[in-house]
């Protein structure tokens, strides 16, 4: 138990640090500097040399220590993200890609957290009713139109999504996450606004997700209703119910819990693109707009902020696992 | 899960051995599925689309502000025109084949990678497997699209091949953990064993004789690979960082920032979504229909 887990804290050390340094090294290695090119066009958009653009530029320089050998300039970038400093924002200079990212995040945690649960919790029902004998004809359908849904970009879903309750109905809001008009406190208007604006990015997600857990649930299923103790529980004369759901479907869900984090892969990049798609102001879109803007050293950052937390939830679902089902030794 | 069919297949005339003889037999014992059929035609449509649309439209219609703007569908412009000036019918014509090869660019020289490095880590094992298992495991957890937002930011000049080089840098992993399984199995069996007592040397034995068997899953991998590929080079020019102006990712991104769907100009966005829905459900039939190609065994079950 002790070495699974000091190997897997290696392996979260080894993916960060590969992770990093190719975020450090691909801007060097690739001919060309970005940064004199970014500011100068910086400076183009903006038409003159502008206060901003001097003082970035100038902060930059200082931070980056761009003069300086490239061991050096290494050393300088991990010192910084050991103090969690991750530069200055171009588009929104003074401020710091930091507070860009602590005030996007939480969106994203929000929309993400709540949808990959609805997904799952779906997704799972449905995958172990398809793996019913008698299952009805609709469930049976539902199937192959979840996988067809799954198998397409999450954002194509969103745009239909506007289109049909926003552009054509009229019922639901099409983009960003407050009325203009709502005056933000913490009440239950400001609440009631902010899911209401919620629940189109959330059903894209979510739509988008279901498939690959009821696939993997209908599997798993599959062979736990072979298992001999179904066979046993049936023999006692227990009802079908009661054995499909506490015999059949507990057993199956535990290895669905491996999927959440696979998922929580294609749901990130999923997720960033749908928050494009509705202005949502989650980290997804400020990397949109810092993309547009050019801006260097946000896109760094929340490129940075995104490996972090995928690998750091990975390796808790990892360590977590063996405790949630005893049947996963530690030792493989 | 079966999807209704073109009847063509049976229609043909009995040819002489080929390829044809080869999918009729494979037809009759349950490896070619009609999905995997369904899934290869309606591909081949959408490349079909691509390489005819130019004999009947023309190239300059796809040029921004070469048409009235926001016009809907007439005779004159089949699926009408964007908020660029562009004809949305020639704009298709020309984004599809880009879309399209840089996922298959990327999927090949991703599959081919996985397919030298599942040989080499399931055939000689030891240190050689431990590293490429390490690397690809670690690899694996980091989201692709996090790097590949880097490099293309750095590219000035982002083409159909370095944006495909730099997808497959990225998508070798999954090949190479499924093909290296096969591997292992291929190479305990006794015709290897012969191989080997005929003096033929490890390499040899690797590429020529385990290679072959391995090759279904490499198919099964380049559906995969494609799929992936595409969803990244569509992601990517959505987000903005697309290869020029003429590819399905940088048709979403115009029309998001022109906000056609809110607009409700449909004959603009929805010829794109149309055409990459149909790609990734081209895509899906094939993978699906590739895994009883793949395993067999899979017909047993329902």
């Amino acid at each position: 138990m002790r070495t699974y887990v000091v190997r897997r804290i290696g392996l979260l050390i080894v993916i960060v640090f590969i992770a990093f340094t190719a975020n450090f090294l691909i801007p060097r290695l690739i001919p060309g500097d970005p940064i004199q090119a970014e500011l100068a066009q910086q400076a183009a958009i903006t038409g003159n040399q502008g206060v901003n653009i001097a003082a970035a530029a100038k902060a930059l320089d200082a931070k980056f220590q761009l003069d300086k050998p490239v061991w050096q300039q290494y050393l300088a970038y991990w010192d910084d993200l050991f103090h969690l400093d991750l530069g200055y924002s171009i588009q929104n200079y003074p401020e710091t890609v930091g507070s860009e990212i602590r005030a996007t995040i939480f969106w994203t945690f929000g929309l993400l957290g709540f949808s990959i649960l609805v997904a799952f919790v779906i997704g799972c029902l449905l995958g172990a009713a398809l793996a019913w004998p008698t299952a009805p004809r609709v469930i049976r359908a539902l199937g192959p139109f979840f996988m067809v849904l799954g198998s397409i970009p999450q954002f194509l879903i969103g745009l239909a999504l506007i289109f049909a309750f926003a552009t054509i109905l009229r019922i639901l809001p099409g983009g960003g996450v407050i009325e203009s008009t709502q005056v933000v406190a913490f009440n239950f208007s400001t609440i009631f606004d902010i899911l209401h604006h919620s629940i189109l990015p959330a059903a894209a997600l979510i739509l988008g997700l279901i498939g690959s857990w009821a696939v993997g649930m209908r599997g798993m299923m599959i062979s736990v209703l072979g298992e001999d103790y179904i066979l046993f529980a049936e023999a006692k004369g227990l009802s079908p119910g009661r054995v499909f759901l506490w015999y059949g479907m507990r057993n199956a869900l535990l290895p669905q819990l491996t999927g959440l984090a696979v998922a929580l892969g294609t749901a990130v990049s999923g997720a960033i693109l749908v928050e494009v798609v509705f202005n949502y102001p989650g980290v997804g879109f400020l990397l949109f707009q810092a993309i547009s803007q050019k801006d260097y050293f946000t896109i760094q950052g929340v490129v940075l902020v995104l490996i972090a937390t995928l690998a750091l939830t990975l390796f808790i679902v990892d360590i977590l696992y063996p405790f949630i089902d005893p049947r996963v030794r530690y030792e493989q | 899960m079966s999807v209704a069919l073109p009847t063509a297949t049976q229609e043909v005339e009995p040819p002489e051995g080929g390829i044809l003889s080869l999918l009729r037999r494979g037809r009759r014992d349950g490896r070619v599925t009609g999905l995997l059929i369904g899934g290869v035609v309606l591909f081949v449509c959408i490349i079909l689309f691509g390489v005819l649309g130019p004999v009947f439209v023309h190239q300059s219609l796809a040029q921004v502000g070469a048409v009235d703007p926001n016009l809907p569908p007439s005779g004159a412009h089949l699926l009408g025109t964007d908020g660029q000036g562009r004809d949305v019918l020639a704009a298709m014509i020309y984004s599809t084949p880009e879309t399209v090869k840089i996922g298959l660019i990327a999927g090949a020289i991703g599959v081919g990678i996985g397919v030298v490095l599942a040989l080499l880590a399931g055939f000689f094992r030891g240190p050689v497997d431990a590293v490429i298992g390490a690397v690809s495991d670690s690899l694996l957890t980091i989201p692709g699209i996090a790097i590949l937002i880097v490099i293309a930011n750095h590219l000035t000049q982002l083409t159909a091949i370095s944006l495909g080089l730099a997808i497959a840098s990225l998508s070798w992993m999954v090949p190479t953990r499924l093909m290296r399984a096969q591997v292992l199995s291929v190479r305990e069996r006794t015709y290897i064993a012969v191989a080997r007592m005929g003096g033929e040397s490890e390499l040899e034995i690797a590429f020529r004789e385990v290679m072959p068997n391995i090759l279904p899953f490499a198919a099964a991998s380049l559906v995969w690979a494609v799929s992936s590929a595409v969803l990244a080079s569509v992601g990517l020019a959505a987000l903005g960082l697309g290869t020029g102006d003429v590819s399905l990712g940088s048709a979403v991104y115009w029309m998001m920032t022109y906000s056609a769907v809110l607009r409700g100009e449909w004959w603009w966005f929805g010829p794109p979504m149309i055409i990459i829905g149909l790609l990734f459900l081209s895509l899906l039939m094939m993978s699906l229909g590739m895994d009883r190609f793949v395993n067999p065994r899979l017909n047993d079950r329902g």
